[in-house]
């Protein structure tokens, strides 16, 4: 696979030189030039995607199973069609907390889903640090589609790859060098906060993260982001407002007294948005809560929301993703 | 009862104060005899020649999950005080009397009575009843007695029996889920942690408590600088309170937990390295009086899962003795102390006599090469379980012979 533009081949190392690791088990720990490969392999597929025929045959025979062990829709779906896409035959295994024990069986499921010779295993897990542990025990590329509060790197590097493209359609610099990234919500629960604090911070970009202190996690200035309580603070000249989601059971009164409560210190409504850079621009990993940290006049604005395009773009990036951990199996040109 | 007196001869002896002397040390019974330079062997006595090695008292383990004999016994411990978290807790008194009889004779089980039933919280445990059937002492076990009112009156009616209570210090409602301390690791890691503050909250209001109640308290793990400040300031206003900790929390910060390695998943958490540090100094003033293993054998069904699911605990009770030997080396105490923190101090806390080498006192006496390198390999050890946080990591200081009750045991 080459990239796109072949002035982007310089930013990184020939063959498997560009992305060594066998597993993506999260951004923490990849260079720029490793996240910026992927970013490129990816911008093949959203043209790929946008044709009416859609299937390649890439990873045709190879076998992918999605093991999900905490619900999920839509990474879920994004991975199923990603996939799919490449040709590839894709299981989904859906092994929710209450059906699958915890324990040994984890390390069995894991054993089992290998004995079953699939060539990618994409896992989500409600507990930190459940995929690594999995990885370990299997011989083909595993991918993190979510461990805990840990990580979530697909959505890291898809939520980059939006925000780059969105600067080259606005015919901006597409460096993400001095680009000011405000993330604001529950990022004390939340893996998406960290694989984008990670994958922004590592591309150069100035991270704020914004929440009320019980939902903000201890020592995150040490992850190279300034944190903020005031949200109108936090959003001061930002060029991209990214949104997360809080769940339902955290705003009865255990961390927020009131969804109405929370929107009105920490929802994105039009007069927030005011705040931020003139162009600024409207993300969320979504599923959203409307009317409570982001109004639907935010999520819906054109030209502003990029909201749909993340989830276009997950599907690209993650057959990026499919096809550079798969190279070695299928012995491309220098990936042996 | 031994009826061969036992002599040892060729001996570095540790005794209670001071750099150990030459000599020997001889048995009658179960009991010391004589020590020191003029002691020479009698006719009929087994002879032990100790090369030259240092002779020490047995180790007095206070707080171990398990029983867990050939652990001990390579650590050099002689007596161990089982902590009543067990299946089912040690909340009744023929459970208690059926566990300080489960090691002998060549371990010496001290079981810790459950505080409450069940170790709930709520409902105060046959104390006295568990006391007359071995109790050495009461403990929350793992768990924190959130509600004051029965924390006081436990260690009202504690007092009333002579009987010191060994809570355990982290406030529940801080730590609820949290598997570590809040820190840049824990955010890293995405995990469930709880402010270092759990601790010292929890400190602080049982030493207000036990001093309001006259009970002895004894906080077996004492872990970060602002709790153990709460100690100092206790002992030095005459407070009858004692602390302990484990090698853990002197040798690794929560730096051990990168790579969500669950056997650095501990209770309490690791901390932060600058409480490590505290740990040491606290070490070498005298704020800790005591050096426990917290051994608890933990197999892969345990350990081998996602960091927030796997069990507390480490096997400790090998590494206890080269570990705290590494604070010797570094200067932080001398070998006196050391054993004063590994045997005389939890003796004393139990209320046996052992712990120290002296005329009278039980035989429970190790003989140590305290130079001796070897490498801790959690494939090969001899605990239940190899869930060290040290593996691979090379040691100086071994136990080469054991003798409990002057019988030899390892």
């Amino acid at each position: 696979m080459t990239s796109p533009e072949p002035t982007r081949a310089s930013r990184y190392p020939a063959g498997a030189a560009a992305f060594p690791h066998r597993h993506l088990l999260g951004i923490a720990g990849l260079a720029p030039h490793e996240i910026l490969f992927l970013l490129d392999e990816a911008e093949q597929w959203v043209e790929h995607n946008r044709q009416p025929h859609k299937r390649h045959d890439l990873l045709s025979g190879l076998t992918i199973i999605n093991a999900f062990f905490e619900n999920s829709t839509r990474t879920l779906l994004s991975f199923e069609i990603a996939g799919k896409r490449l040709g590839a035959d894709v299981v989904n295994m859906h092994a929710a907390q209450s059906s699958v024990k915890k324990g040994e069986t984890l390390i069995d499921t894991a054993l089992t889903l290998n004995a079953m010779r699939s060539d990618a295993i994409v896992i989500r897990h409600a507990s930190s640090g459940a995929v690594r542990l999995i990885a370990d025990k299997v011989d083909c590329p595993v991918l993190n589609a979510g461990d805990g509060q840990h990580e979530h790197p697909t959505q890291g590097l898809l939520d980059a790859l939006t925000i780059r493209r969105s600067l080259r359609e606005r015919g901006k610099n597409e460096e993400f060098n001095g680009l000011k990234v405000t993330i604001c919500g529950d990022v004390l629960h939340s893996r998406v906060a960290r694989s984008n604090i990670h994958c922004l911070t590592t591309l150069g970009a100035e991270v704020r993260v914004c929440a009320p202190p019980a939902l903000m996690p201890e020592g995150i200035e040490q992850l190279k982001v300034t944190p903020f309580h005031d949200f109108d603070a936090a959003l001061d000249g930002t060029d991209v407002v990214m949104m997360l989601r809080l769940q339902s059971e955290r705003m009865q009164g255990s961390f927020i007294p009131s969804p109405r409560e929370y929107r009105h210190l920490y929802g994105l409504t039009l007069d927030r948005l005011a705040k931020a850079a003139p162009d600024a621009v409207v993300m969320h990993p979504g599923p959203m809560n409307r009317g409570v940290e982001i109004d639907s006049n935010v999520a819906d604005l054109a030209g502003r929301s990029l909201i749909t395009t993340q989830v276009e773009m997950g599907v690209a990036m993650r057959m990026a993703c499919l096809d550079v951990l798969t190279r070695r199996t299928r012995n491309v040109e220098g990936w042996q | 009862m031994i009826l061969q007196p036992l002599c040892i001869i060729n001996a570095l002896i540790q005794l209670p104060e001071g750099v150990a002397v030459k000599g020997g040390l001889r048995t009658e019974g179960d009991r010391i005899a004589a020590i020191g330079a003029g002691v020479t062997a009698q006719d009929g006595d087994r002879i032990f020649d100790a090369g030259g090695k240092l002779v020490t008292p047995g180790l007095v383990d206070l707080g171990v999950f398990a029983i867990d004999k050939p652990a001990f016994h390579f650590g050099g411990i002689t007596r161990a005080a089982l902590m009543p978290d067990q299946s089912p807790p040690l909340d009744h008194p023929a459970r208690v009397r059926f566990a300080a009889s489960s090691g002998k004779p060549d371990l010496w089980v001290h079981p810790l009575a459950a505080a409450t039933r069940g170790l709930e919280g709520n409902d105060l445990a046959e104390l006295a009843l568990m006391r007359d059937a071995g109790a050495r002492a009461v403990s929350t076990g793992r768990r924190w007695i959130s509600d004051s009112g029965t924390m006081l009156r436990l260690l009202r009616y504690c007092a009333m029996l002579d009987l010191v209570v060994v809570p355990h210090a982290e406030d529940s409602g801080l730590t609820g889920p949290a598997v570590a301390t809040a820190g840049e690791m824990a955010t890293r890691l995405g995990l469930p942690s709880a402010p270092v503050e759990a601790e010292a909250l929890a400190v602080a209001r049982d030493i207000a408590l036990a001093e309001m109640a006259g009970a002895r308290l004894h906080i077996r793990q004492v872990t970060t600088r602002s709790s153990l400040d709460l100690v100092r300031a206790a002992k030095a206003r005459g407070v009858a309170i004692t602390a302990g900790v484990t090698p853990a929390h002197f040798m690794l910060s929560d730096i051990a937990m990168s790579d969500f390695r669950t056997f650095a998943r501990l209770s309490p958490p690791l901390r932060a390295e600058a409480d490590r540090k505290a740990v040491i100094a606290a070490i070498g003033d005298g704020t800790l009086d005591m050096i426990a293993s917290g051994h608890d054998p933990r197999g892969p069904e345990d350990k081998r899962l996602p960091f927030a699911d796997a069990e507390p605990g480490m096997a400790g009770a090998e590494t206890l003795l080269p570990l705290t030997l590494t604070l010797v080396r570094d200067g932080v105490i001398d070998m006196a102390r050391a054993f004063q923190l590994l045997s005389a101090n939890p003796a004393k806390l139990l209320g046996v006599d052992a712990g120290r080498l002296e005329v009278g006192q039980q035989a429970d006496i190790a003989v140590i090469d305290a130079e001796r390198p070897w490498i801790v390999d959690s494939d090969k050890m001899a605990a239940a379980a190899g869930n060290t946080p040290f593996d691979r990591q090379p040691v100086q200081g071994r136990c080469i012979a054991l003798f409990k009750g002057a019988a030899q045991v390892a």
